[in-house]
């Protein structure tokens, strides 16, 4: 009977996980960087009106997908530019910008500073959203 | 836009999944009755499953190849493709979790056992209801704390 209980607890316990990282996939927060750690890597590569930063890893799938749905947005969205980044290649980065999961995307105002953060494949709506809060401070912008 | 083709080296997604949904049944099952001989066959059996995945390749894994023999041929052809490497390492993690649950249940540790399968059906069941990984959610931890 205790075999039954454990598979009860376990199964209940990976939904509750399931269903939150689902729900958190993607969707941007407010983040604060202390210094600018990639300022050098972004040289020249910021966009007029928000720059979208992809931490990437080997054998990432959601990585993949998450590069098609921001090559996409920087289509629709005039000013925006997606930068990727090796997470393997780069963890000096990775500590400093406290990069835990892959895909992670920093969303960057048109300053260069980083404003959100969001881990997880996103869906399309979500990195418009984020991108309207981010570019939100430099006045009118038409989608 | 071209369907792509299988190989070694790319494979369908939904093939993992599948072997996933089959693990945690069986897991399920060898948590349940593990104090009996019947549990001690599941868990051997589960761990040269993964054995073979893991060492000798996914094509070899029979949770695979009943994917490709009765399922995927009643499903549409794949939208994309997902690398193999991937999976083939989960299966190595598998492995490692049943063989050491296999050692314990053989050596009277029941309790231990039923942990290690524990870990590996929450692995497994995550995998096949949301299509997680949970060895790649690792990976950059582990990366970060293992080149300190």
């Amino acid at each position: 009977m205790i075999g039954v209980l454990v598979v009860v607890v376990v199964i209940a316990a990976s939904v509750v996980v399931g269903l939150v990282m689902r729900h958190r996939n993607g969707r941007a927060r407010p983040t604060t960087i202390v210094g600018s750690p990639i300022a050098e890597h972004l040289r020249g590569r910021l966009g007029s009106n928000a720059t979208m930063v992809q931490f990437s890893s080997a054998f990432c799938q959601p990585c993949r997908a998450t590069r098609r749905i921001l090559e996409e947005v920087t289509v629709m969205v005039p000013g925006v530019s997606h930068v990727e980044i090796d997470a393997e290649e780069n963890l000096d980065l990775v500590r400093a910008l406290d990069v835990k999961r892959t895909p992670t995307v920093l969303f960057l105002g048109p300053a260069g500073d980083v404003q959100e953060r969001a881990s997880g494949q996103p869906r399309k709506v979500d990195v418009i959203a984020a991108l309207g809060r981010v570019m939100g401070s430099s006045g009118d912008v038409t989608i | 836009m071209t369907t792509p083709v299988c190989t070694r080296n790319q494979i369908d997604p939904r093939g993992p999944r599948f072997g996933a949904t089959i693990t945690s049944l069986v897991l399920i099952a060898a948590i349940v009755v593990i104090s009996t001989p019947v549990g001690v066959v599941l868990v051997a059996w589960q761990t040269v499953v993964f054995g073979l995945g893991a060492f000798v390749g996914l094509h070899a894994q029979p949770y695979g190849a009943l994917y490709r023999a009765l399922v995927q041929p009643r499903l549409p052809r794949p939208t994309h493709l997902e690398d193999a490497a991937g999976p083939r390492f989960a299966q190595g993690v598998g492995f490692l979790m049943l063989a050491l649950a296999l050692v314990s249940v053989l050596i009277g540790l029941t309790v231990v056992a039923t942990v290690l399968l524990a870990f590996a059906l929450a692995a497994a069941f995550l995998n096949a209801a949301f299509g997680f990984c949970l060895g790649c959610e690792m990976r950059i931890i582990g990366l970060r704390v293992l080149s300190r």
